[in-house]
């Protein structure tokens, strides 16, 4: 789960870094109120969950309170990469000495968190990483003992920060790395950590990525998710406890367990046609669940067959059959199905389904050719 | 001969109470593994079937003498768990539990590495040496015993190719399901290092998917340290960039962890890759 810029910045001021002292509005007439308070020039920052804000108009920087109420609406009323916006932050402009890059995250290699920096901040960190890797300074940290003042101080040299800048450096990398600990955290970042002209350090940007793992201990976290960033299948198959992202594709798929889920993916694609989901119902699903996936899967247009692979083991064929009748006699669709039920209750799973007019395979590239030729004869029919 | 697992283990089941740990305790039982006791904290003097119960991980081990251990609690207390299990001495755990947060995961590895204790998982299906003992979810019934070792990121799939290897009289000495989180305690190299030391293993199965390193890695060992051949499928070639499929560490990051990138590696130090699962008997019989 993602936390706006807003959220990450006022999550990284409870724990002592220094950030701008702006606010959220959610019109440009707040815009120009909170402006005119702030009693300075001020940049006009969308606030939505994908990356690239910058280069579509989102950011401006506004001299009067007049000014950020017209930037305001402009940016209001815009959609950045598919997402409306729906908030901006007014943040007091600063005056920009230097920019640098502080991130904490997870190295799945080194099995460990890792703290990151760079001299060059205010750009894509991956592009740093992809052209300079040189320009990079990374520092694990150990499980036990946590972030050492040594080992900030150590950054803080490697890259090349002013030694007036040191104590405060270091206290913004250990607190940061707090936050990201305490919040669970799969991504903590300030780019850019700015020096001002006057010479204090300042978290201009923030990022914070959460562990959805963990937000079973962070009901307040939880409860700020902003769900913009999913489709709205996608927050409707979390809800029911499945685990679904929208594709570009015309087989609708429905699998128990993800790497099953993927594998089905790649053979529609390996078959000559591309999957519309990717669907894990998850170990041991009941009726009522499999009736949610398939509601789900028959409410995408793209849809142009449906193919579904039951590897029983906890999950029962027979639930899921009977998951697909409860959805079909609420949902009638004339849309194709391939059904391949292997597994515990396979037999009684066919049987149930015997009368509902679905194409059956035993195996698995059976069924996937079945599904690929079921939704290119759809398509030449209604085409 | 196998690897992990195998008559002479001795398990014991945390978690033995709940819903899941007692369905799958009489599922282990059927398929003869020897189950000596269970974990729950407050129902110490209780029965499960035969199986006694323990308030404590230690009191167990001292009394059943077990040298594994299987995990069936809630994420939320997985890794309270795993500590328990180590520190009562269990030199292999096995914990099947999904959704344990990755900072936990990063200290229970950690601590594990110092005690020298072996994690299965989590986030997997377990572990099955057919014919002797099952240790953990696969359906015993697809497998059967033989001289393929299998080792999978994931738990279905897995299921997929035992099923098709099965169906085409290829039997298997273990099946290794290594789990499909982030940060796990064996990873492949581990594995595969077990199977080029096992007798009884003369072909092994990688079954890999996209996020990570863990197939690149395993590449890199293949070509210097093993004399066994090797065949592999990767899943999520068709997985969008940036996307989290299903299991927490199958994701594309920052270009990395890529399907291809995983088939490109394995190819190169002559892996044969496998278009689809059910292709996997076929590669293994061209060897």
């Amino acid at each position: 789960m993602k936390l706006h810029e807003y959220q990450s910045k006022f999550k990284f001021a409870e724990y002592g870094i220094p950030i701008p002292r702006g606010k959220v509005a959610t019109t440009p007439n707040e815009a120009f109120s909170i402006a005119k308070e702030l009693d300075s020039p001020v940049v006009v920052k969308a606030q939505v969950l994908v990356g690239g804000r910058g280069k579509a108009g989102g950011v401006k920087l506004a001299r009067t309170p007049e000014e950020a109420e017209q930037h305001a609406t402009a940016i209001l009323s815009m959609s950045i990469n598919g997402l409306q916006v729906k908030k901006v932050l007014i943040d007091p402009a600063s005056e920009i000495d230097t920019e640098i890059y502080l991130g904490v995250t997870t190295d799945r290699a080194a099995r460990r968190s890792v703290l990151i920096a760079s001299a060059a901040g205010g750009v894509d960190i991956e592009e740093v990483a992809a052209n300079t890797p040189e320009k990079i300074i990374r520092v694990h940290v150990d499980p036990f003992l946590g972030l050492r003042d040594y080992q900030a101080r150590d950054i803080a040299n490697d890259i090349g920060l002013p030694r007036q800048n040191w104590k405060q450096f270091m206290h913004i990398a250990r607190s940061l790395h707090q936050c990201y600990e305490e919040s669970d955290a799969s991504l903590a970042e300030i780019n850019p950590l700015v020096i001002t002209k006057n010479g204090e350090m300042l978290a201009l940007d923030g990022k914070i990525v959460l562990d959805d793992n963990a937000l079973f201990r962070h009901n307040d976290l939880a409860e700020i998710r902003d769900t913009d960033e999913e489709a709205p299948a996608e927050t409707q198959a979390r809800q029911a406890g499945l685990s679904y992202v929208k594709l570009d594709g015309e087989i609708g798929c429905m699998v128990n367990g993800a790497g099953l889920a993927m594998a089905t993916m790649d053979m529609t694609k390996l078959f000559g046609g591309s999957p519309a989901n990717f669907l894990d119902i998850g170990g041991g699903a009941k009726s009522d669940k499999v009736a949610v996936a398939l509601r789900i899967i028959l409410a995408d247009s793209n849809v142009k067959a449906i193919l579904f692979n039951i590897f029983g083991g906890i999950t029962r064929c027979d639930e899921v059959a009977r998951g697909i009748l409860a959805a079909l006699a609420e949902v009638p669709t004339s849309v194709p199905m391939v059904v391949r039920l292997v597994g515990t209750n396979e037999e009684q799973g066919r049987a149930i389904l015997a009368d509902a007019k679905m194409i059956t395979a035993t195996t698995l590239a059976e069924a996937a050719q079945k599904a690929v030729d079921a939704a290119r004869q759809n398509m030449e029919q209604v085409g | 001969m196998s690897i992990l697992v195998d008559k002479n283990t001795r398990l014991l089941v945390h978690g033995i109470t709940g819903r899941e740990g007692a369905f799958h305790t009489e599922q282990m039982v059927a398929y003869g593994t020897n189950v000596v006791g269970g974990v729950t904290p407050g129902k110490g003097g209780e029965w499960v079937g035969k199986i006694p119960v323990f308030d404590t991980a230690k009191a167990a081990v001292e009394v059943t003498g077990a040298n594994c251990s299987i995990i069936y609690v809630p994420a939320s207390g997985t890794p309270d768990a795993i500590y328990e299990a180590a520190d009562a001495g269990v030199p292999l755990i096995v914990a099947i539990t999904e959704g344990v947060p990755i900072l936990d995961m990063i200290q229970v590895r950690a601590f594990l590495d110092q005690k020298g204790v072996r994690l299965i998982g989590p986030n997997c299906p377990g572990l099955l040496t057919p014919g002797e003992a099952k240790v953990g979810i696969m359906p015993g019934h697809i497998a059967k015993p033989g001289n393929v070792g299998v080792v999978s990121r994931s738990g279905t799939l897995t299921y997929e190719v035992v099923y098709a290897l099965t169906n085409h009289g290829m039997g298997q000495t273990t099946c290794v399901g290594i789990g499909g989180d982030p940060i796990n305690g064996t990873s492949f190299v581990d594995v595969l290092g077990m199977f080029e030391n096992d007798p009884a293993t003369e072909k092994v199965v990688l079954i890999g998917e996209i996020g990570g390193t863990d197939e690149e890695k395993a590449a890199r060992f293949i070509a210097e340290n093993m004399t066994k051949p090797v065949v592999s499928f990767i899943a999520g070639r068709t997985a969008p960039p940036g996307k989290r499929m299903g299991h927490a560490g199958a994701i594309v990051e920052g270009g990395a962890g890529t399907a291809e990138d995983k088939i490109r590696a394995l190819e190169e130090v002559g892996v044969k890759v496998a278009n689809h699962p059910e292709q996997i008997p076929e590669l293994l019989a061209q060897l």
